[in-house]
């Protein structure tokens, strides 16, 4: 198992039966692989859908069906379809219990940056904006460095995706919660150290007083 | 009559106009239509899409062949070209949150003088908007959007312009459809009046000014 699929595999336990979820383009894409088979969870594709299902075999795509990145999904037997006003009332009317998400940086009062660098990369926010703010919970789903850069800083220094949205950050090193107080560390990658994560990371870290180790 | 065939399909489209175009990473685009555009003089347009579409595809091509002044949409990441026009000024793109922009084309069409999102507050799209607390919870004033004319997909139409559509090509279309002075509808099939069942009808005859048979 690699990096991104350890990742995928520990955001999937946050995941309850009945939740309604969007994953984010990317590594959360990888989530529904590593869901236990009796959680019942709806997926939303903001395109336009929910009841969004794995990618269809090689020569079974349904061109009409696709996810927000366009390419060809399968819907379950009880998915509907609707308009991109609808999808966005779903979204930013709090219909969606989870939305996980990859992010470029997050941090200590859970702001997120995840759409822009400005005079390099500029894609734009796509449903990003309305997804951190409707959602009910955030889950940021990430490697916890970029070419050994931290991602998780005191302040995001590229333009806001959204302000104080982000609930839950998860990485190849542990697991955080955004609290009040600051960013807490409550689960810890096995084989690794609270200093090998504290130098990975700009933001300060609280320790949990319960700190498990961090099981998929 | 509203069919129409593709030479007087033209005779609606001017340089200069705005045009809403439905389809979510090509998915829902009326390639007919946008391919009648790029083989014709017209140009200057300003585009209304969820995307860029794809190079070669959808809004793609109208991109390619010059014929697009400004984009807005809300995202551009998968058509680098359009990136590109961005950077070198030869095209201007403004970028609007994908609900935001959903939402301002259904207000658009629904007369309404705008709404209240809570996405983009403490963003870089709040630059320029009135912030109206309601509550205790900040929301940016929104405005509506319309254009000269809107350009949709429709799975099945009939010979009065009730529309269907099949899966996630319906994205935008429906909206498009309320919020434009003219509406051509690219229809992959024309049905009789009277074949489509009246509750399964998406978008109303009453929207759609002229059908034109699509030839993909």
């Amino acid at each position: 198992m690699n990096i991104k699929e350890f990742i995928a595999a520990r955001v999937a336990k946050e995941l309850s039966d009945g939740d309604v979820v969007n994953l984010g383009i990317g590594l959360p894409t990888m989530v529904p692989t590593f869901l236990s088979k009796e959680v019942d969870v709806t997926f939303q594709s903001e395109n336009g859908m929910i009841g969004l299902g794995p990618a269809p075999e090689e020569g079974q795509e349904d061109f009409d069906l696709t996810n927000a990145g366009g390419k060809p999904i399968t819907m379950s037997i009880d998915g509907a379809c609707f308009d991109s006003a609808t999808s966005f009332g779903i979204i930013r009317g709090g219909h969606v219990d989870i939305t996980v998400l990859g992010s470029l940086q997050v941090d200590e009062e859970g702001n997120i940056s995840n759409w822009i660098i400005p005079g390099k990369m500029v894609p734009g926010m796509g449903g990003a904006m309305d997804l951190v703010v409707g959602a009910k919970k955030v889950i940021v789903a990430m490697t916890h460095t970029a070419k050994g850069k931290a991602k998780i800083l005191k302040k995001c220094t590229l333009p806001f995706t959204a302000v104080k949205q982000v609930n839950m950050i998860v990485t190849e090193m542990g697991v955080m919660e955004i609290t009040d107080k600051g960013i807490l560390l409550t689960e810890i990658a096995p084989d690794t150290t609270i200093e090998q994560i504290k130098e990975n990371t700009e933001a300060d870290l609280l320790i949990s007083d319960n700190l498990k180790v961090m099981e998929i | 009559m509203k069919v129409i065939n593709r030479k007087s399909f033209l005779d609606h489209v001017r340089s200069g106009m705005s045009i809403m175009v439905g389809g979510f990473m090509v998915v829902g685009t009326p390639e007919t239509l946008v391919d009648d555009i790029v083989n014709s003089d017209i140009t200057d347009l300003t585009i209304i899409c969820n995307d860029a579409g794809l190079p070669g595809r959808g809004i793609g091509k109208l991109i390619s062949a010059g014929k697009v002044k400004k984009l807005i949409a809300s995202h551009i990441g998968l058509n680098p070209e359009a990136g590109q026009k961005m950077s070198d000024g030869s095209m201007e793109v403004e970028l609007i949150p994908q609900g935001t922009l959903a939402e301002r084309i259904r207000a658009g069409g629904a007369g309404l003088g705008g709404f209240l999102t809570p996405t983009g507050f403490g963003t870089i799209v709040q630059e320029g908007k009135e912030v109206i607390n309601v509550d205790g919870t900040d929301y940016l004033l929104e405005k509506p959007l319309k254009a000269d004319l809107a350009l949709i997909l429709g799975h099945k139409i009939d010979r009065k312009g009730n529309t269907v559509y099949n899966k996630t090509i319906r994205n935008f279309n429906p909206l498009m459809a309320t919020a434009c002075e003219t509406v051509v509808a690219e229809a992959r099939e024309i049905v009789e009046i009277g074949d489509l069942d009246p509750d399964n009808i998406v978008t109303p005859h009453i929207f759609v000014d002229y059908i034109v048979k699509g030839d993909k």
